[in-house]
């Protein structure tokens, strides 16, 4: 009864497919060349939203499902409203007016082109570090695999539970402080 | 073919888990369609029970009992001028519809009908049915700031200071459901959909009842604030008619606007389907632990049968009730066609019913399953699209303090409460 589904289901290829890859790091680095570029900031805010997106989607890609569904949350959605709710507020035509670049952009071009030579250094040299083709992870386990990461599994202490506790204290603290200068003083 | 259609009707897995791109896409059109009609229905609903509320006839000219209204709306809208502010973004404008519509359709792909009839089975379900809806505030905002005007500039900040902040009271809620997935053997839960209402179904308990009365509180806490999620009374400051017109979408008019009711509308079932699936069951049948055997499951097969039966005698009575006068013989027919169109629905469902008991009868058991899966999700579901009516004719409209105050101040110590009092029971009783 089942031969129909499970032919398919042997015959199944992976999905992310290396046009995946570059479509989506077209799109990601097309948007985000536009929101450095365009005059109108609501304009960059939406093409921010693209890039982050478009990472989203190479997370999937890579089998993280957990990540891209967090960054899908915290950025596209959590962030990027509070980035609009406050540009919505700026006088656009003034910031047409304003000088976009600031002189800085030598040293910004040296950083980028350092970084980048530090990539492509060790993508060059490292290679042999490289796994020669993806590993296929079973989509299903992923979220638990990062849950017994962060919070440990069967009783043991997880690899990254006490920088996590940390880092989730910092994140304490600068809540307590945001609220703290927000109320009002008697 | 027949025979892949056969197989496929008897599989137990999703089209996305089988990895069926042909059968995805027939579900994808099916949900799309379904929705759609959803939307169109739910319109008529509204406008007739409001009506009913307020002591007025609702539609009544556009087919029998404004039947056709919806379909009549729709054309009026089509053949509307499109009409785009001098003073907006053209791009902006254009787009910010379509970001509402994307997000609210395209959360459709996790929601479980049946324990194999969603269109795929994620393992983040749950958060990416939140995450993806909460980039539909990002249609709402843009559009307010597109118009290039004042009212829907200050509904676009209410919303997103609205949805921004009910979204915190929204996700701890589902947080401690998720948390409830986890009691099990192995102590590991689960965030995606299917596996949510699994968990309910091992446990044998609808997550609302479950460690009574904190189920219960986290329930409310996510209904009130899915009713702040999808803008709508008494939390519809976005597009508060009395100070702002009509709010974010004021400029809109004809198809655009008609997409922006679309979106919320969807949104509606989305977020309805969610407080289905992590609280009350999904598809599982009412006492399906308490009232077992095949007996019982006979009498529960038969409902979705009964439901229809019960809508064409509505219809049936509307065409005895109808005034004998021959200006009225056209609605008469409609309205008996209408009727006996549900009757034959009603007619198939229950051959199915008692047809499908058996192994190895024409129709395959599992499709009399499916349905009844489907049935008892759609039910639960609709009792909540209900519910946004009636809150809407029954409770005037919050003021922006009240709302912020209510989010952050009542909302969200209860649905943390409810979290940490959610952890320290099951692991005192586990």
């Amino acid at each position: 009864m089942n031969s129909a589904i499970n032919a398919t289901n042997a015959t199944m290829a992976p999905v992310a497919t290396p046009y995946f890859f570059y479509g989506l790091a077209t799109l990601a680095i097309v948007s985000a060349f536009l929101v450095i570029t365009r005059r109108n900031v609501v304009h960059s805010a939406l093409a921010l939203i693209v890039t982050l997106l478009s990472v989203a989607g190479l997370y999937l890609m890579l089998y993280a499902p957990f990540v891209a569904g967090v960054q899908i949350i915290v950025y596209a959605g959590g962030v990027m409203v509070l980035f609009l709710f406050v540009i919505m507020l700026v006088n656009i035509d003034r910031s047409y007016k304003e000088k976009r670049f600031s002189g800085l952009w030598p040293i910004g071009l040296a950083a980028a082109s350092a970084l980048f030579t530090l990539f492509l250094f060790a993508f060059i040299k490292g290679r042999a570090l490289f796994p020669d083709r993806m590993m296929l992870l079973p989509e299903s386990s992923n979220t638990q695999q990062i849950a017994g990461l962060l919070y440990g599994d069967a009783g043991k202490m997880g690899q990254y539970t006490f920088a996590f506790e940390i880092a989730s204290l910092l994140l304490l603290v600068a809540i307590l402080a945001a609220v703290v200068m927000t109320k009002k003083r008697a | 073919m027949p025979d892949f259609v056969t197989s496929y009707l008897g599989s137990t897995l999703t089209p996305g888990e089988a990895g069926n791109q042909f059968w995805a896409l027939v579900y994808v059109f099916v949900i799309f369609a379904g929705v759609s009609l959803a939307v169109m229905s739910m319109n008529w609903l509204e406008r007739k029970a409001l009506a009913h509320f307020q002591i007025r006839l609702g539609p009544m000219r556009t087919g029998p009992h404004g039947l056709l209204q919806p379909i009549a709306d729709a054309i009026k809208l089509l053949l509307k001028e499109d009409i785009i502010p001098a003073g907006a973004d053209r791009f902006v404008f254009w787009v910010a519809p379509l970001i509402g519509l994307l997000a609210a359709f395209t959360v459709y792909t996790v929601i479980p009908f049946g324990p194999s009839q969603a269109v795929s089975d994620m393992n983040i379900g749950i958060l990416f049915m939140l995450g993806v809806s909460s980039l539909g505030v990002l249609g709402v905002v843009v559009a307010g700031w597109a118009s290039n005007s004042n009212y829907p500039l200050i509904g676009a900040l209410r919303s997103s200071a609205q949805m921004v902040s009910y979204e915190v009271a929204m996700g701890l809620a589902v947080v401690s459901a998720i948390l409830m997935t986890s009691l099990n053997e192995t102590g590991t839960g689960t965030l995606s959909m299917i596996g949510i209402v699994r968990a309910q179904q091992e446990q044998g308990v609808w997550f609302i009842f479950k460690f009574f009365p904190l189920g219960l509180i986290a329930f409310i806490v996510f209904a009130i604030a899915m009713v702040a999620e999808t803008n709508r009374a008494p939390f519809d400051m976005a597009e508060a008619e009395s100070e702002l017109t009509a709010g974010y979408h004021t400029e809109y008019s004809g198809l655009r606007w008609s997409l922006f009711m679309l979106a919320e509308y969807a949104a509606m079932i989305s977020v309805s389907s969610i407080a289905v699936t992590l609280w009350l069951g999904g598809w599982m049948r009412p006492f399906s632990r308490l009232l077992r055997g095949s007996a019982w499951d006979l009498i529960f097969s038969l409902f979705p049968a009964v439901t229809f039966m019960g809508l064409a005698a509505v219809a049936f009575v509307g065409v005895v009730r109808m005034p004998r006068r021959s200006d009225f013989k056209v609605q008469k027919i409609g309205l008996a066609v209408f009727g006996w169109l549900l009757g034959f629905i009603a007619l198939m469902l229950l051959i199915i019913a008692i047809a499908g008991r058996s192994n190895g009868a024409a129709i395959p058991s599992t499709v009399n399953q499916s349905i009844g899966y489907i049935y008892w999700f759609l039910l639960k579901v609709a009792v909540f699209m209900y519910l946004f009516i009636w809150y809407r004719a029954t409770w005037p409209r919050y003021r922006f303090d009240q709302l912020m105050r209510v989010g952050w101040k009542v909302l969200l110590p209860i649905s943390l409460t409810v979290l940490v009092a959610t952890a320290i029971v099951g692991i005192l009783l586990s």
